[in-house]
């Protein structure tokens, strides 16, 4: 069986390219992106502690975790069609118009 | 069989008497009024000669005491009666003339409302007279001095309610404040007397630890002994308090005023009761005056100075009640005399006498100011009775006041005597009975004035007083004179003016209390006839120090000579040739200066008021202007407290506190949340990517906390 400290170690690289991804990168469907591995990089974690102490409720969660994350995409992209709309552009930096 | 048991009735019949008008009165007729107000006099009289009944069985002093009053420490008074031969005597005088005066006012009373067209103040006045009869029972039936002193305030303000009860209008109802200011007048100048009896009050409770008669009269000598000039003090400050109710200098400016009141009011307290309050306290106090001489012979002098200063003026006056009022203050200077000489029997002896024809000479002047005013109204209107316009309305009284000074000549006054004469055939019973009255009052044998007078003129003779001895004997020429002068004027000669001719006699109600008068007035000398002493004997047993006047032939030839020469001279100036309407008093073409200063009281009311009143209103205007307005207001309020405040509030509360210190905090925090926004603002720059740095930064500060702690 493969140690838990693997499932650690591979959760914490996924969640580190995912950060890294909504913050260096300017497509904002690369940020979704991102910000899905870093969901999933969380629902790794569960799963790999829930397996460990054999309790079910976090792989409840994580199923939880997918739903919303697909709510979260629906609602995302909804959002990204209605800027494109309106802008012409998708391109994270120009949308800056509440800034201070 | 004693009725000491009944002493306190003597305060409670009247008090009775007055609650009943107070309460029914409304719904009582004039004459239900006034019997109501006679009865409870008349009651309390006849209690007064059951107790003099009681004394001639058990002639020692009897305490009654009908509660508790105050009792501190060692100080133990309570309301107690004391009927004693002293204070019995003046009950009797009191209740009885005064039950006399109570019949005639009901007559008086029910002209005067009506001539001053205010019915409704009938029964006021015979509440206030039943108020009287009792606050008097209560100064002369006191045990102490505090108790003698709640009477000696009631019988004061009767007397000031009464000298106003037409306070609205002058005597001759005009719209004025004249009575008013006349009744203020005998307030303040008793007040001054009242000072006096209060300071003699405590300076007696320090000398004596008591206020109680028998207590201080025991302590006496021996206080005299160890301290003869706190009696002295003690003995001068009554007399100042005797001087303010007696009307006797420095203090009887008064008395003349008080005229003002209705004429049984004159009669009752301005001539034979309230007034001779202070010759009863002096005899009371005899224990305290026979101790010290000086104050007795200041007494004495007093008494005399007064009687024959007083008789002076009553020369010089045309109103029929001034020269009474002026006899009234002489007569009281002759019994102040008398109890100060220590002639106590003799003083009180005059005071009865003089209760009786004075109190008769009031009324009888008072029924020929009625018959008068009958004859003024015969004439203007043809039916006696129908009223004055009625004078006074809230609006107009101002203005009359102010019209007064101006005015005056125009009225008629039924007192002047300058308008009367030949009243003799028009109201004879008034003549005779007023001619028995100035008899007496004159001391013509054998009337009760003679009597009286006689026995303190022969005390102040035989008891070496010679200065006291002729300043009253030349008092009694002068009374004789001036009496004979008014039943000249009055009586006598030709009507100077139609309403004298038209006067009209007093019904009987007003005759029949002047007969009784009358006759006591001739048959009262035999009180204390010489050789007989009844009264003498009888007050022997409350005032030890009296001794049995002795009857000095040559005194009473003296004075009665002196009477009939005077009497004779007034003949001889105005009785021969009578006064013609609008013509100089003879003794003004004789006597010109002098005359006009008797007429004019000496101007005593004008050096009173140069010397006292002027010099109270400076000062006054003194504070008034400098004290209070240049001190007060200008410095202290407005420099001071208004300054300080101001210069607290501008210069330390808003320029410091306030702008310094307030705003300049709230000043600073609003500019550093500005200056801190504008910092913070640069964060929110708008780009996604750099929030979700900080909100990484955050979280991983966040665990590195966690986890590193």
């Amino acid at each position: 069986m493969i140690p838990i400290n693997y499932y650690i170690a591979l959760s914490a690289i996924l969640f580190t390219i995912g950060a890294l991804g909504v913050l260096v990168r300017r497509n904002p469907l690369i940020i979704f992106m991102s910000i899905e591995l870093m969901l999933n990089a969380a629902n790794l974690a569960i799963v790999a502690f829930t397996r460990v102490y054999q309790i079910l409720e976090g792989q409840i969660f994580v199923f939880f975790v997918m739903t919303v994350a697909a709510a979260e995409v629906a609602v995302g992209l909804a959002l990204i069609v209605a800027i494109f709309r309106t802008k012409h552009s998708i391109n994270i930096d120009e949308m800056n118009n509440l800034k201070g | 069989m004693t009725f000491f048991y009944l002493a306190p009735w003597i305060v409670f019949f009247p008090v009775i008497g007055l609650l009943v008008n107070i309460i029914f009165g409304g719904r009582f007729s004039e004459k239900v009024i006034g019997m109501a107000a006679s009865l409870a006099s008349g009651l309390a009289f006849v209690v007064s000669v059951l107790l003099a009944y009681s004394l001639t069985q058990h002639p020692e002093a009897v305490r009654w005491t009908i509660g508790e009053w105050i009792h501190i420490g060692t100080l133990q008074l309570d309301w107690t009666f004391r009927v004693d031969t002293l204070s019995t005597t003046m009950m009797l005088v009191v209740s009885g003339v005064g039950t006399l005066i109570h019949i005639y006012a009901i007559g008086y009373m029910r002209e005067d409302v009506r001539f001053k067209n205010d019915l409704k103040r009938f029964r006021r006045f015979f509440v206030f007279l039943n108020l009287f009869i009792a606050a008097m029972m209560i100064l002369v039936g006191g045990d102490s001095y505090l108790m003698l002193f709640v009477g000696w305030e009631g019988v004061g303000l009767c007397s000031f309610l009464l000298i106003g009860f037409w306070y609205e209008m002058d005597t001759l109802g005009r719209p004025s404040w004249a009575n008013s200011n006349a009744a203020k007048k005998a307030m303040i100048a008793n007040r001054i007397g009242d000072f006096g009896f209060l300071i003699a009050s405590f300076l007696m409770f320090w000398a004596f630890h008591s206020l109680q008669f028998d207590q201080v009269f025991q302590q006496a000598p021996a206080i005299a002994a160890s301290n003869p000039g706190l009696i002295t003090a003690i003995t001068l400050f009554l007399l100042l308090g005797v001087t303010g109710k007696s009307a006797q200098i420095p203090l009887f400016v008064w008395l003349p005023d008080a005229m003002a009141g209705p004429t049984p009011v004159s009669a009752l307290i301005h001539a034979a009761t309230m007034v001779t309050a202070g010759v009863y306290l002096v005899t009371r106090s005899a224990a305290l005056y026979v101790t010290v001489p000086a104050a007795q012979f200041i007494v004495a002098m007093v008494g005399a100075l007064t009687a024959l200063f007083a008789a002076t003026i009553a020369v010089g006056q045309y109103d029929i009640k001034k020269v009474l009022a002026y006899s009234t203050i002489s007569q009281l200077g002759f019994m102040v005399a008398g109890v100060g000489m220590g002639a106590f029997a003799a003083g009180m002896f005059h005071l009865i006498t003089h209760a009786f024809f004075k109190g008769l000479l009031f009324l009888s002047a008072g029924s020929v100011i009625l018959g008068m005013e009958r004859g003024h109204h015969h004439l203007a209107h043809h039916s006696p009775l129908s009223p004055h316009p009625r004078p006074l309305s809230q609006g107009e009284r101002g203005e009359g006041a102010r019209e007064d000074a101006g005015h005056r000549e125009e009225a008629f006054d039924p007192g002047d005597m300058r308008n009367m004469g030949g009243l003799r055939k028009t109201m004879p019973v008034t003549f005779w009975v007023y001619l028995t009255g100035a008899l007496a009052l004159a001391g013509v044998f054998p009337f009760a004035g003679f009597w009286s007078k006689d026995e303190i003129l022969a005390n102040a003779f035989s008891g070496g007083f010679s200065a006291v001895y002729w300043l009253l004997t030349i008092a009694a020429f002068f009374t004789a004179f001036y009496m004979g002068r008014q039943i000249w004027m009055v009586f006598f000669g030709k009507p100077r003016h139609e309403a004298a001719a038209k006067a009209e006699e007093s019904p009987k109600v007003i005759t029949i209390p002047l007969m009784v008068l009358a006759a006591l007035s001739v048959v009262g000398g035999a009180l204390n006839l010489p050789g007989v002493e009844t009264l003498t004997k009888w007050l022997e047993h409350t005032v030890e120090f009296i001794e049995p006047g002795e009857f000095v032939m040559s005194v009473a030839l003296t004075s009665t000579a002196l009477a009939l020469i005077a009497i004779f001279i007034s003949w001889l100036l105005y009785g021969r040739e009578p006064l013609k309407a609008g013509e100089a008093d003879p003794l003004k073409k004789m006597f010109g200066p002098i005359f006009t200063g008797m007429e004019r009281k000496w101007f005593v009311d004008e050096g009173y008021k140069a010397l006292f009143i002027d010099r109270y209103v400076d000062i006054t205007r003194f504070t008034a202007d400098v004290i209070d307005w240049k001190f007060w207001h200008d410095w202290f309020h407005e420099k001071v407290i208004a300054g300080a405040y101001n210069w607290l509030s501008n210069v330390m509360l808003n320029r410091y506190a306030d702008q310094r210190g307030i705003d300049a905090f709230f000043n600073g925090l609003g500019e550093w949340t500005k200056n801190a926004a504008a910092g913070l603002r640069r964060f929110q720059n708008g780009f996604v990517r750099s929030y979700a740095l900080f909100v990484l930064i955050g979280v991983v500060a966040i665990l590195g906390y966690l986890l590193l702690k």
